[in-house]
C-alpha cells in the first residue's frame, strides 16, 4: 500500500514532465517570430523587436536548449539574469488579460472554485441517489426514465442546454441572471467594511453575516451550477446504476435476505457501501468533466472565472494563457487521479494493489 | 437480452462430423458469423437502438439530399458557404420572406407549402444567415468531420495498441505512459488548444479542429486494442502460427489484429457523436469554422450576443440546437444498446 503510493508519488512528476514537453512540442508548430510574439506585451510593431526577443529567448537555438529555457527560464545576455521559466512560475505574458498569466490565472481562480465547490453537492448527491434509485427499480418505469435521462443527458451540449436554460429562466422569466454578482452587491463587497477572506463570494457573504449578498451569489451561480450538474448526473447515474446492479446480484446479498434481514438494510448496510466504491473513482472523472464544463458554461454564462478567460484567449489565438491553464489543470487532474487510487485502496480491500 | 426469442426448436439440426446435432445456421448467421449476428439481432430488437438507427439514418439521407432541400444561390457557389439575405444585423424570424439573392426554389417547395416565394424556414441570424440552409448542409460537415476523426484516431490508436499489447515489456510500458500523458489533459481543453495553434497555420476551417480533435482522441482505443490483444495473443491459433515460424508481423496483422479489432472498431464508430459535440463546442467557442460556415456549431454561436433577448430570437439557438441533440442521441442510442449487447456479463 505504501509502497503503491511511493510509486505513484514518483510517477507524478514523470508524467507532468511528460505533459510539459507535450506542450512545448505544442508551441514549436508556431514559427520562431510568432513564438518571440507570444512574450511581447504590446502588438509587435516592428521587425527589429522581434528579433530581439527571438535572440534574448533563444528561440533559434536547438529544441532541447529552448525547452530548457522554457522550463527554468533563459539567461539574458546583457543583464545576466535568468528571465522566464514554467517552473519559476512564469507563464509568460497574457496578450487578452493584459497581465502575466500566473497572475490572471490566481485572480480568476477564486471564481471557478466557488463554483465547483458549489457544483459538487447537486453531482454528487443527485447523480448517486438517481443511480441507486434505478438500480433497485430494475427494469422499471423509474429504470427506464433514468435511463432515457442518461442518453439525452449524454447527447446535450454543454452550450445548447446553457443557453436553452438561459433562454428560459432569464431571457424569459429574469429569475436567474448571468455574471457573478448583482451591482448593488458588487458595491457591498468591494466597500471597505467588507473582508475577503477568501474571495469566495457566497463564503466571504456569510462570514461578514451579509446574508443578502450570499443568496444574491447563490442566485447568479444557480443556472451554471444547474448545467454542470447535468452533465455529470448522466456519467454518475449510469455508473452507480450498473455497480448498484452487479452488487445485488451477488451471493451475499443473497444470503443476506435469505436470512431476513429488511429490504432497506440490504440496500443500504449491505449493497451500497460495495457498490459505490467504482463510483468512488469515477468522482476522479467528474473532476475531468468539470474542467472541460467550465470553459464553456462560464463562456455561455458571462461568469468570470477561469473557463471564460481561457475561453475568451482561444478566440484571440492568445496560445500562452491556454497553455498556462491547460498545465495548470493538467496537474490538478494527475492529482485528483492519483487522490482517487489511493482512496480506492483504501475503500476496497479486494484492490491489494499491485 | 432476449435471444432466446429464436426458438430452438423450430429450427432444423445437422449432425456435424464428429457426431453432434447443432442447431442449422440462419441465413443472417450464414452472411455475417454467429457473433456477428447475435449483435445484429439484438440491436433490431431492442426498441431504444432502433430509434437510434433511425435518427442516425435520417441525417445520412439529409446529407444527401441536402442540394434537394437547401439548393445554394449560385451553382458554382462554395455550397458550405451559408448565403445571406443582405447584411442586416437584426436576426429574421422564421417564415420571413427571403428578399436579397434569393436562391432557386426547390421542386417540393410549393407541393409541401402551397407557396411560391423562398422564405427563411428557420429564420437568419444577424447578418442574414439562413439558418435552414446552415443546419441542412452542417448534416454534412458533421458527418464529414465525426467520420474522419473516428476513423483516424482509430488508426492511430490501433498502431499504438497492436504494438503495446503485442511486444509488451519496455515498449509496452513507454508507449502506455506516453499515452498516459495525452490523458492527462481535459480533451475538450487540449483540442482548444491544439486548434489555437493550428488556426494561424492552416487558416479557420473544419481542419485544425480536426487534427486537434485526432491528436487527443486516440488514447481510448489504443488502450481497449491493446487489451484484446493481449488477451487474443494467448490463444493456441497464434502459438500455432509461431512453432510454424511465422514472423511477427504476420502473426499480428493476419491472426491476432483480425480477431481483436471487431468491439473496438464498432464502439468507435459510435463515438461519432460525442466527436461532432465537441466539434460544434470548438466552433461555438470561436476556434472552429469561420463565421457563415454551413456548421450547427457556428450556427449557434451568433446566439451569443443574444444571451439578454434569448426569448425573442429564440430560433437561433432552438433549430440548430434540435440538430445537434438529436445527432448525439442517435448515435448514443445504438451506442447504449451495442454495449448491452457486447456486455459479456448479458450473455447466456
Amino acid at each position: 500500500m505504501t509502497a503503491y503510493i511511493l510509486r505513484r508519488l514518483v510517477q507524478l512528476p514523470l508524467t507532468v514532465f511528460g505533459v510539459t514537453i507535450l506542450i512545448f512540442l505544442m508551441l514549436q508548430i508556431l514559427s520562431p517570430a510568432e513564438r518571440a510574439a507570444l512574450y511581447i506585451k504590446d502588438i509587435p510593431k516592428n521587425e527589429a523587436q522581434i528579433d530581439r526577443v527571438i535572440k534574448r529567448y533563444g528561440l533559434d537555438k536547438p529544441m532541447y536548449v529552448q525547452y530548457v529555457n522554457w522550463l527554468i527560464g533563459a539567461v539574458d545576455q546583457d543583464t545576466g539574469d535568468r528571465v522566464g521559466g514554467v517552473l519559476r512560475a512564469d507563464l509568460g505574458y497574457s496578450r487578452t488579460g493584459r497581465e502575466p498569466v500566473i497572475d490572471l490565472l490566481l485572480r480568476r481562480l477564486p471564481a471557478t472554485a466557488e463554483l465547483a465547490i458549489w457544483s459538487f453537492i447537486p453531482i454528487l448527491g443527485i447523480g448517486i441517489w438517481l443511480g441507486i434509485i434505478a438500480a433497485i427499480n430494475h427494469n422499471k418505469l423509474i429504470d427506464q426514465i433514468a435511463r432515457v435521462f442518461s442518453i439525452v443527458g449524454y447527447s446535450f451540449p454543454t452550450f445548447v442546454f446553457g443557453l436553452l436554460v438561459l433562454m428560459l429562466f432569464y431571457a424569459k422569466t429574469g429569475w436567474f441572471p448571468p455574471g457573478r454578482l448583482s451591482d448593488w452587491a458588487v458595491q457591498i463587497v468591494s466597500a471597505p467594511g467588507f473582508t475577503q477572506y477568501t474571495n469566495l463570494n457566497t463564503f466571504d457573504a456569510l462570514l461578514n453575516g451579509r446574508f443578502d449578498v450570499f443568496l444574491d451569489a447563490l442566485r447568479h451561480m444557480f443556472l451554471p451550477i444547474i448545467t454542470l450538474s447535468y452533465l455529470s448526473w448522466a456519467l454518475l447515474l449510469r455508473v452507480t446504476r450498473s455497480s448498484m446492479l452487479e452488487t445485488l446480484g451477488q451471493d451475499y446479498i443473497r444470503t443476506a435476505r435469505a436470512k431476513g434481514v429488511a429490504e432497506k438494510d440490504v440496500v443500504n448496510q449491505h449493497a451500497r457501501p460495495n457498490a459505490l466504491i467504482p463510483v468512488a473513482t469515477i468522482s476522479g472523472l467528474t473532476v475531468v468533466g468539470l474542467l472541460n464544463g467550465v470553459v464553456i458554461t462560464e463562456t455561455v454564462f458571462n461568469y468570470p472565472g477561469l473557463g471564460s478567460a481561457v475561453a475568451a484567449a482561444a478566440v484571440s489565438l492568445d496560445v500562452l494563457t491556454v497553455l498556462g491553464f491547460v498545465l495548470f489543470n493538467a496537474t490538478l487532474l494527475i492529482l485528483a487521479n492519483l487522490i482517487v487510487d489511493v482512496m480506492y485502496a483504501f475503500l476496497d480491500p479486494r484492490v491489494r494493489l499491485r | 437480452m432476449t435471444t432466446s426469442a429464436v426458438a430452438p426448436t423450430a429450427r432444423k439440426r445437422y449432425k456435424t462430423d464428429d457426431g453432434f446435432f447443432l442447431p442449422e445456421p440462419s441465413r443472417l448467421e450464414k452472411a455475417v458469423g454467429p457473433e456477428s449476428a447475435r449483435v445484429i439481432r439484438g440491436l433490431l430488437t431492442n426498441p431504444l437502438s432502433v430509434t437510434g438507427l433511425v435518427v442516425v439514418i435520417f441525417f445520412f439521407i439529409v446529407a444527401a439530399a441536402a442540394p434537394v432541400l437547401a439548393p445554394p444561390f449560385q451553382a458554382t457557389a462554395d455550397p458550405y458557404q451559408i448565403p445571406r439575405d443582405g447584411f442586416g444585423p437584426t436576426p429574421q424570424e422564421p417564415g420571413s420572406v427571403w428578399k436579397r439573392d434569393v436562391p432557386p426554389v426547390p421542386f417540393w417547395y410549393e407541393g409541401v407549402t402551397g407557396k411560391q416565394e423562398w422564405v427563411h424556414l428557420f429564420g437568419t441570424t444577424s447578418g442574414q444567415f439562413d439558418i435552414y440552409y446552415g443546419i441542412v448542409w452542417g448534416t454534412r460537415t458533421a458527418l464529414l468531420v465525426g467520420i474522419l476523426v473516428v476513423f483516424a484516431g482509430l488508426f492511430i490508436g490501433l498502431i499504438v495498441g497492436s504494438i503495446s499489447g503485442y511486444y509488451g515489456g519496455a515498449t509496452d510500458d513507454i508507449l502506455m505512459r506516453i499515452t498516459e500523458v495525452f490523458m492527462a489533459f481535459p480533451f475538450l481543453l487540449a483540442a482548444l488548444t491544439l486548434s489555437a495553434i493550428l488556426v494561424p497555420l492552416f487558416g479557420r476551417g473544419i481542419w485544425p479542429s480536426v487534427i486537434a480533435l485526432v491528436s487527443f482522441g486516440w488514447m481510448g482505443y489504443a488502450r481497449v486494442i491493446r487489451g484484446d490483444i493481449l488477451a487474443t495473443k494467448e490463444r493456441d491459433y497464434v502459438l500455432s502460427a509461431r512453432t510454424i515460424g511465422a514472423k511477427d508481423g504476420k502473426i499480428l496483422l493476419r491472426h491476432v489484429l483480425p480477431n481483436a479489432i471487431f468491439t473496438t472498431m464498432v464502439l468507435a464508430s459510435l463515438d461519432v457523436g460525442a466527436i461532432v459535440l465537441t466539434f460544434a463546442a470548438l466552433s461555438f467557442l470561436g476556434v472552429g469554422t469561420d463565421i457563415g460556415y454551413a456548421d450547427w456549431g457556428q450556427v449557434i454561436s451568433f446566439a451569443r450576443s443574444y444571451i439578454l433577448s434569448l426569448d425573442t430570437y429564440w430560433y437561433i439557438i432552438v433549430f440548430p440546437g434540435i440538430a445537434l441533440v438529436l445527432f448525439g442521441l442517435g448515435w448514443n442510442l445504438i451506442g447504449d444498446g451495442l454495449r448491452d449487447v457486447l456486455d459479456p456479463r448479458m450473455k447466456k
